[in-house]
């Protein structure tokens, strides 16, 4: 039985395999532990969680916690809640990290209820204050137009990391952790909500999360119709497309384009935006790119503020020979 | 007996208002409310009243749309109203400050729903546009003891039960729970329906309920905060952009894709 009050990582299985956010969680919970001189964790459940336990046994934690039931392989969001609280009661951690995926930003709130304590959401930072002994974590606000330092009064204190924040800790495949088993008890009584369907959009082109280069329009394009030029320079590139709020809002393009905070978090090598404003909303979802280039008719847009390469001029004039130059380089 | 809804709405500062507007108050730790700029509804929850008025469009239904805030613009707080809302609670107090906690809200929020009685749905929206959270509603469906479903797109009703389309990164997902339960909705819901003149002249006539913390039953030990805030700073972005011009329009998209290719980005 443990009773390590130490840092610990929820780890999430995606596809029956462990979530890549595990080893972003890690090299978090790491700096955490370090600052409070206490060991680090990784908690995994599942309905067959050997295979994951053992790569998580090698992201540099001190112990992995493997909880099994069969109950677990249905994508049960109540179930895995349930699991991940009786972890928590049982291991009685200082600290609680989570990652804020499609599935943790629903349960991190929950979890933190059901534990009667606070949570610090959306984190892009978390670090130990030496005087107060306490995490600290930091966090966008106001659409990211703010940042809030915020810590959490009880125990566990819960952060909950906005995934591609930190870099994955890297497997040491010869400082393998122990693999504790822990024992939960779940029982389908517990599940409400039920899938019904779930419908695949059609997408031919490159998925915008893992994309290396994404091209983007917005407001300013004023119709669909552009977006389908958008479109040939992204297959000249092999780019992803993507849009803005504006742009998604007014029915141009599907909602499953739109980057920002209430869309797609991107993080490619370039970033070409179209008649994008930069709003706060659009840059939260865009700021892990390396380069931004921006085309807006308005030099004082804040997109200009956060690109490296700018064009001030009408989209419309500027693009057609941008492409056209793009193909005889690349032809 | 009409289907009972409950839509969980708040005033927020608008977030359309201009960047230079945006100020921080550092020492407070609080986001300056702009002096001449009206607040609004939160975008998300005028979705969820959209959501709730779709439902009663097809059914007999209640809509009650709850706030928590420390002082309001009454007409601002009554648009949900003249969209077509039956009634508004107002949970207001000099102790429900803004800075107050996800938690200690959740707590006066469910306070308050339990004190109006039986319901079927309660709607929120995905998330407010100031401390960008998405914790409320996901913390008032735990303390009650609700199933959840969140960011709804489209949220249906029938036979003592709720059928939520949700917006997945990779496309859509529809899932049903038996009610009473809680749904998010988010701005793919579509917009949300313009008051009409006959709403507004129907709000002009309807008054607020308005309940102190005392009201609810709870001291201020209830709203001891679970998180705090200790610093609150307007982050600092390098403007280091380098801008291509050209002899037209034209000219700079053509010396823009030569750049990129002598950057080695594309």
């Amino acid at each position: 039985m443990a009773d390590s009050a130490g840092v610990l990582v929820l780890a999430e299985m995606e596809g029956g395999a462990l979530s890549p956010t595990a080893a972003e969680l890690v090299a978090a919970g790491r700096e955490v532990s370090e600052g409070l001189g206490l060991p680090l964790s990784v908690a995994i459940a599942g309905n067959d969680v050997e295979a994951s336990a053992l790569e998580a046994a090698a992201l540099g934690a001190e112990q992995v916690y493997a909880a099994e039931d069969g109950l677990l392989g249905d994508d049960h969001p109540e179930l895995l809640l349930e699991a991940w609280a009786q972890i928590c009661r049982q291991t009685n951690p200082a600290v609680v990290l989570i990652a804020r995926t499609m599935a943790g930003r629903d349960l991190a709130p929950r979890l933190a209820a059901r534990l009667g304590v606070g949570l610090a959401q959306d984190c892009l930072e978390v670090r130990v204050d030496e005087d107060s002994g306490r995490m600290v974590a930091h966090r966008p606000v106001y659409g990211g137009n703010a940042m809030a330092a915020v810590v959490c009064n009880g125990t566990p204190q819960m952060a909950c990391i906005r995934p591609k924040a930190y870099e994955p800790s890297e497997a040491v495949e010869a400082q393998r952790a122990e693999v504790v088993p822990i024992s939960i008890a779940l029982d389908d009584s517990m599940v409400k909500v039920k899938l019904v369907e779930r419908v695949a959009e059609e997408s031919e082109g490159v998925r915008l999360e893992s994309a290396k280069i994404v091209v983007a329009g917005g407001r300013g394009l004023g119709s669909s119709e552009p977006f389908k030029d958008l479109e040939v320079i992204a297959g000249l590139l092999g780019a992803g497309v993507g849009a803005s709020r504006a742009a998604v809002d007014a029915g141009w393009v599907p909602p499953s384009w739109q980057i920002g905070l209430t869309g797609k978090t991107i993080t490619p090598d370039l970033y070409i935006t179209v008649a994008i404003s930069g709003a706060s909303q659009h840059m939260a979802g865009c700021s892990g790119s390396k380069v931004i280039v921006a085309v807006n008719k308005d030099a004082e847009a804040n997109i200009f503020k956060e690109a490296r390469y700018g064009v001030v001029g009408d989209w419309a004039k500027v693009m057609p020979s941008f492409t056209e130059t793009l193909r005889e380089l690349l032809g | 007996m009409p289907l009972k809804i409950f839509v969980l709405a708040k005033q927020v500062i608008d977030p359309e208002m201009p960047r230079s507007a945006f100020q921080v108050d550092r020492e407070n730790r609080r986001v300056v409310t702009p002096p001449t700029l009206p607040p609004v509804v939160n975008g998300f929850d005028e979705n969820a009243v959209e959501a709730s008025l779709r439902i009663k469009d097809s059914q007999d239904a209640e809509i009650t749309v709850i706030s928590m805030g420390q002082s309001f613009a009454l007409d601002v707080m009554k648009k949900p109203l003249s969209m077509g809302a039956d009634s508004l609670v107002l949970l207001q107090d000099d102790a429900f400050d803004n800075t107050v906690d996800s938690f200690a809200v959740a707590r006066a929020l469910t306070a308050a729903i339990q004190k109006i009685g039986p319901f079927d749905l309660i709607i929120a929206g995905r998330q407010a546009s100031d401390w960008d959270n998405a914790q409320v509603p996901l913390a008032v469906a735990e303390l009650l003891g609700l199933p959840s479903v969140t960011i709804g797109k489209k949220v249906e009703v029938g036979d003592g039960r709720v059928t939520v389309e949700r917006q997945m990164p990779e496309g859509t997902e529809i899932v049903e729970s038996p009610m009473p339960a809680l749904v998010t909705v988010s701005n793919e819901l579509g917009q949300p329906r313009y008051p009409t003149l006959r709403g507004i002249m129907a709000a002009t006539r309807k008054q607020p309920v308005v309940w102190s913390l005392e009201d609810l039953g709870l001291d201020e030990g209830a709203l001891t905060p679970q998180v705090e805030t200790v610093d609150l700073y307007v982050p600092v972005t390098e403007a280091d952009c380098e801008f291509i011009e050209g002899e037209d329009d034209a000219d700079a998209g053509r010396l823009l894709a030569l750049k990129l290719r002598e950057a080695k980005l594309v």
